[in-house]
């Protein structure tokens, strides 16, 4: 067998998974901490203030990193669930439902941070028009996808119909991203773009993009950290759960009769 | 510095009020979110360690 792949099923047996997953994650939760403080200065302190919106405008560094990560975390899961759909691995599967939580958590942070952004720029918390309709469909798309795999008793079933629930809703993504775009709408449009120029000053650019690096390692620290919880139960009759759970080797005897 | 922290920081040009709700909101949102593996984590260990005692006493007695 090829090294890559031979190195894939290692990685991916869940045993391996938990213990290097279990190594990365302190280093993970040290990396998102750092950068996301650094962010935070540059966005609070060391940005100036816009010239139109005033100091309002430094929302944009906890809503925009949010509402990127919002998409980032449904892009991820619905890649996880095709995997998991087509070659039924369960690790793609944990992956997959691991993601939900954590993006159902980025996407309310994107609409309650944009409705505090809206109120003093706008006049409004809330208007029904493309960009934020379609971020809240976001969330119940989520929403759905973890009360489908909450309410079948069969764990692996219950994650390939959520993961299978997950894929069809990725029709919403190009809506999100491309309402500002496709319709006229009360939402700004893009200030950075991933090719071509971006329309904002560099001292108030790499704060946002600190703060982007930031919460995308925080989405895999915490990716880490459920999927470790997820493989326990999901796997508690195996033996090298049961070594995890009781460390005691006279214990472990005995309950092996 | 302690007039820029008392003035400036905090009221942030008068937006005090949304960005710090927004800032509090992200914060709390993500620590919320921090804390619920290590809580789902106890939570299954525990289930484990308490079905292997019950097999042990069955086995014992048995």
């Amino acid at each position: 067998m090829n090294p890559l792949v031979l190195w894939f099923y290692k990685f991916g047996s869940p045993p391996t998974f938990y213990r290097v997953a279990g190594r990365l994650l302190p280093w993970l939760y040290a990396v998102a901490l750092i950068t996301g403080v650094i962010g935070l200065y540059g966005g609070l302190v060391v940005a100036p203030a816009d010239y139109q919106q005033g100091d309002s405008f430094r929302i944009i560094y906890v809503h925009v990193p949010c509402a990127w990560m919002s998409l980032f975390a449904y892009a991820f899961m619905a890649a996880n669930g095709f995997i998991a759909l087509v070659w039924r691995i369960k690790l793609s599967e944990t992956l997959a439902m691991a993601s939900a939580p954590i993006g159902a958590a980025f996407t309310l942070i994107t609409l309650v941070t944009g409705s505090l952004w809206g109120k003093p720029m706008w006049g409004t918390w809330w208007t029904w028009d493309a960009r934020l309709t379609s971020e809240l469909v976001l969330l119940f798309l989520y929403f759905g996808v973890i009360g489908l795999y909450h309410a079948i008793e069969d764990i692996r079933q219950a994650a390939r119909a959520a993961a299978f629930l997950a894929l069809i809703g990725v029709v919403n993504l190009p809506i999100v991203h491309y309402s500002v775009v496709w319709w006229n709408t009360l939402h700004q449009g893009s200030t950075v773009s991933l090719m071509g120029q971006s329309h904002i000053a560099a001292s108030m650019l790499w704060p946002l993009l600190t703060l982007a690096f930031a919460t995308h390692v925080y989405f895999f620290a915490s990716l880490l950290a459920r999927t470790r919880a997820a493989l326990l139960t999901l796997e508690s009759g195996k033996q090298w759960v049961r070594t995890l759970a009781n460390p005691d080797p006279i214990a472990a005897e005995h309950a092996h009769g | 510095m302690a007039d820029f922290f008392a003035q400036d920081f905090f009221r942030m040009g008068g937006y005090g009020v949304y960005v710090w709700t927004a800032y509090a909101v992200f914060f709390l949102v993500l620590l919320a979110d921090a804390l619920a593996p290590l809580r789902q984590r106890r939570r299954a260990l525990r289930e484990l360690q308490g079905r292997l005692a019950r097999q042990a006493t069955r086995k014992s007695s048995a």
